[in-house]
């Protein structure tokens, strides 16, 4: 198998969900009652809108990870190599962390990594 | 047909022959296709509904109850018969939910545990599609779940569902880079990031014992992080039952509830198998230096028991974690991450390199 054939695992999801979805909603039996498409609110009419803003703190971590899931990525293709690099390898992950590591630590004086 | 529990290549490539001698390339292919996707399908199943069932007894056992116990010897048909029961209910659709992608989450949750499994090695010989960047694709692709909760909540006009799926967003996001973190200091040990060679690295011992001190750092940290990123207590706010009732799938109902609730358990046991592979050597059997019949009996133990074994185990440790430590404030889990696993993290990363660089592993 090469890795074209991922698309078959693919199409065997969605098959697998859309036969499942299709089946059940034809087969089983049904019955209509307005209140039974409300929103769950433990049993109270539901109040006002549910999109509203929302707290920044989400926003702030979902920066935070972009830089570092990208660094993740930039940190695989070396990590294949240490072990032929050598030494040179060794020092430029040194000076990489040092930089990445400075990120981190304004982060963290600035109070980003502080949940309020 | 040289058919060998140890060794699957020529297995594999005896199937593959034998279809394409007798049937037209484009047919042959085909059937191939046909049957590694009702393989693997049937596994998946088969493994989610057993990891139900297996939750449920640990549970009970940990909570000295008894479980499940009363449909088939010991209760063991008891998650068929809840997924029959699930498949009959019905569908119901939410005032104002946003149709399309209310149903479209069940699709993306399901669609990445099920691509991840498909460069899993189970054996020698024995996985779908062995990639060079296997370890990189698992970790990318099983990470795409999220987008599947995400839109869950987003879209269930509940408030409940939103507030589960930020929380839920906000963890997996964080718990992510210590994941692909210690999977990286384990690439930096094994040179590679295929699956199989890695594996085929550990023949001689596996990297948690060869790796020294750096490789058992990787392997705590893996297993923290990967519990939490399959939203599991005792890092399950997500869906902490007590306050927001069930997280980001309160909305769903039957079927579309058992796919959210099946691609958590498999996410777990793709992170269990992954912490197998990488850490505990995947297929390789158990060999202790000197050992000489000791080595002998563990090579007559197939590969894929021994990978399945490894795996329980790992799922086993997690399903303890979840019945046995109170639940994390998001406060705590965010700090945990971010001011103690990740500069660990980094730490144990250049410490790995130097470990490699001179040497020093066994």
């Amino acid at each position: 198998m090469n890795s074209e054939s991922l698309i078959l695992f693919f199409i065997v999801a969605v098959v697998l969900v859309g036969g499942a979805l299709i089946f059940s909603s034809l087969v089983p039996p049904k019955s209509f009652n307005p209140q039974k498409s409300e929103p769950y609110e433990c049993g109270i009419p539901t109040q006002g809108k549910t999109w509203l803003q929302f707290n920044v703190g989400y926003y702030l971590f979902a920066i935070l990870f972009l830089i570092f899931d990208v660094e993740t990525v930039f940190l695989f293709p070396w990590a294949v190599i240490m072990k032929t690099g050598g030494i040179a390898a060794f020092v430029e992950i040194i000076i990489f962390f040092t930089i990445l590591g400075l990120g981190l630590l304004y982060a963290w004086k600035k109070r980003a990594l502080i949940w309020e | 047909m040289a058919f060998d529990i140890y060794d699957f290549t020529s297995f594999n490539q005896t199937i593959d022959k034998a279809l394409y001698d007798n049937l037209p390339p484009i047919l042959a292919m085909l059937t191939e296709m046909v049957i590694i996707g009702v393989v693997f399908l049937l596994f998946y199943a088969l493994v989610g509904l057993f990891l139900v069932y297996a939750e449920r007894k640990v549970c009970a056992f940990i909570q000295n109850r008894v479980g499940p116990n009363r449909v088939g010897p010991y209760g063991i048909f008891q998650t068929f018969a809840d997924f029959i029961k699930l498949l009959m209910k019905e569908l119901i659709p939410i005032n104002k939910a946003d149709k399309i992608l209310f149903n479209l989450a069940p699709f993306i949750v399901i669609i990445a545990s099920f691509m991840a499994i498909a460069a899993i090695p189970f054996g020698k010989g024995l996985h779908a599609i062995d990639l060079n960047v296997g370890i990189f694709y698992v970790m990318a692709v099983s990470s795409l779940g999220v987008v599947g909760i995400l839109l869950a909540g987003w879209s269930s006009n509940n408030k409940y569902s939103l507030i589960g799926a930020m929380r839920s967003g906000a963890q997996i996001v964080s718990y992510e880079l210590s994941v692909g973190l210690s999977m990286v200091t384990m690439v930096i040990l094994a040179g590679s990031m295929q699956l199989s060679e890695i594996v085929e690295a550990q023949r001689n011992g596996w990297f948690i014992f060869t790796g020294h001190v750096p490789a058992f750092i990787a392997f705590v940290i893996f297993l923290i992080a990967s519990t939490a990123e399959t939203n599991r207590g005792p890092f399950d706010l997500a869906e902490a039952e007590s306050e927001l009732t069930a997280g980001f799938h309160t909305e769903y109902s039957g079927i579309k509830f058992a796919f959210f609730f099946l691609a958590e358990y498999m996410n777990m046991f793709i992170v269990a198998s992954i912490a197998a592979t990488i850490f505990w050597g995947g297929w390789m059997p158990l060999h202790i230096p000197g050992w000489e019949g000791f080595n002998i009996v563990m090579d007559y133990i197939p590969p894929f028991f021994w990978y399945m074994g490894k795996t329980l185990v790992v799922i086993f440790l997690m399903m303890w974690f979840k019945w046995t430590f109170p639940r994390l404030r998001i406060d705590q889990l965010l700090k945990l991450e971010w001011k103690y696993l990740l500069p660990i993290n980094l730490f144990n990363i250049i410490l790995m390199a130097l470990i490699v660089l001179m040497g020093w592993h066994f």
